[in-house]
């Protein structure tokens, strides 16, 4: 066996690599705002409500957690493909990301609201809160204290995810990677360079979560 | 003033308040003292409509606290309460605990509200303590802030419900010495307490509860000095 590397065309493109990186983290984060809005929304309407909007919540959640990742991601592209709803793959990716975390997100959540005594929405009631204002300002910045590390490790899912977006054709990091690798057939360089990017892209990820923790949570 | 008509709660198959009549003046202090499982603070929640009721009717300043076309949260304004287990906010700091409500319930602007809650909590002692964070205070001190911050709201009622119980009592004497200092400015109080003490020499009125009925009201001198009630006297000899 030999094989000679050729690292040059990669560091060539590393510009190129290096975009869609960014895209990767873009998506990615998005995915996570929207996931997290859906998932508070989601753990409420769970712990509280009866009837068809919890059944939909909860088959929305079962989905998203015990089916592959990659089918849900599927399904916005090839399967809404077949109702004639044509997404681009950007929106094909954000969709599915989105899907997958606010049903974990969704779970995790739960589990923060539970872990916060209802006394503290008695207090906050008994101030003259209304129930909104008592979510908003007493009980979520708790559960999201709670649910910090968690999220931080659904972010990194997220990114590591996103990957599947090369099989929807997707130009992330790894669509980028696979794209170029299939150029030059440096299908080893690219994708060991392509794995430190994502190596260092969730490194900055969890240091930067572990920064802001130390300012957010002073208590 | 607060009226209690006939009142009924029952929690599943128990029947934990019977029929309760009570009214509390402008200006008075009631203290509730029974048993634990007596009905005594599920009375209380049920004032401020923390708790639903099932039979009769509570008003407060003429308000019916349960109809469905009351805004209990305007309502609750005038029902200051404090909690056994205090229940200050951990995520805000002291300052930040009282200026909430001022602040996004009655729209005070935000230094206003930073303003009155600062003075809230001078009076009550925790100047030195404004920014400090709940788990850096004493069970003492945190129920000091949570009175500091039910009366930034400023209420007409006081609703304190077994607010020392919870407490190591080397930090009860501080807490009571809030509430008298409450009494004395003329606050109407509503306290549910196992401390007889602050009952006899704070309350104008005592109320003793069994089994979710009002078994003997009258002043302290009256219900600690000459219980009419065989029960009432029982009750108190058990727990001096």
């Amino acid at each position: 066996m030999d094989y000679n590397f050729h690292w040059r065309p990669v560091f060539r493109s590393l510009p190129d690599l290096l975009n869609a990186g960014l895209v990767t983290l873009e998506v990615a984060t998005l995915s996570m705002v929207f996931g997290v809005i859906i998932g508070i929304v989601f753990a409420i309407i769970r712990l509280n409500m009866r009837g068809p909007i919890r059944w939909f919540v909860i088959s929305w959640i079962e989905l998203a957690r015990n089916t592959p990742a990659l089918f849900q991601l599927f399904f916005f592209g090839f399967g809404l493909g077949a109702f004639g709803i044509h997404l681009t793959p950007f929106w094909i990716v954000l969709a599915g990301l989105t899907f997958n975390n606010a049903g974990y997100l969704a779970e995790n959540f739960r589990g923060g609201f539970l872990a916060i005594p209802d006394t503290q929405m008695r207090a906050a009631r008994s101030l003259g809160m209304n129930a909104s204002q008592a979510y908003v300002r007493v009980i979520i910045p708790q559960v999201l204290r709670t649910v910090y590390h968690p999220m931080t490790n659904q972010m990194v899912w997220a990114v590591l995810m996103s990957s599947l977006g090369m099989l929807v054709g997707f130009r992330e990091l790894s669509g980028e990677t696979q794209f170029l690798a299939s150029k030059t057939f440096r299908i080893f360089e690219y994708f060991a360079v392509a794995a430190v990017i994502y190596y260092v892209i969730v490194k900055i990820i969890i240091g930067s979560s572990r920064l802001l923790s130390f300012r957010l949570f002073r208590y | 003033m607060i009226e209690i008509r006939a009142l009924h709660k029952y929690f599943d198959d128990v029947h934990v308040l019977r029929g309760i009549d009570l009214d509390v003046n402008k200006g008075e202090v009631l203290s509730i003292i029974g048993a634990s499982g007596s009905g005594k603070s599920t009375l209380l929640y049920c004032i401020n409509a923390l708790e639903g009721i099932d039979e009769g009717r509570i008003t407060v300043d003429g308000v019916e606290v349960h109809a469905k076309s009351t805004d209990i949260n305007k309502l609750r304004q005038k029902l200051g309460m404090v909690f056994q287990q205090w229940n200050s906010f951990p995520h805000l700091t002291a300052l930040e605990n009282v200026a909430l409500s001022p602040r996004i319930v009655r729209k005070m602007s935000r230094s206003d509200a930073r303003e009155l809650a600062a003075r809230r909590l001078e009076h009550i002692g925790l100047g030195d303590k404004l920014n400090s964070y709940p788990n850096a205070l004493s069970g003492g001190q945190q129920q000091r802030l949570a009175i500091a911050r039910a009366l930034a709201m400023e209420p007409s009622y006081m609703l304190f419900d077994e607010t020392t119980s919870a407490l190591d009592p080397e930090l009860v004497g501080e807490v009571l010495d809030a509430m008298r200092l409450l009494a004395e400015e003329g606050m109407t109080m509503i306290c549910v307490t196992h401390e007889m003490g602050f009952a006899r020499d704070v309350s104008d009125r005592v109320a003793y509860i069994h089994d979710g009925t009002i078994e003997e009201i009258g002043t302290p001198e009256q219900i600690f000095g000459n219980p009419e009630s065989e029960r009432t006297s029982r009750f108190l000899a058990n727990v001096r």
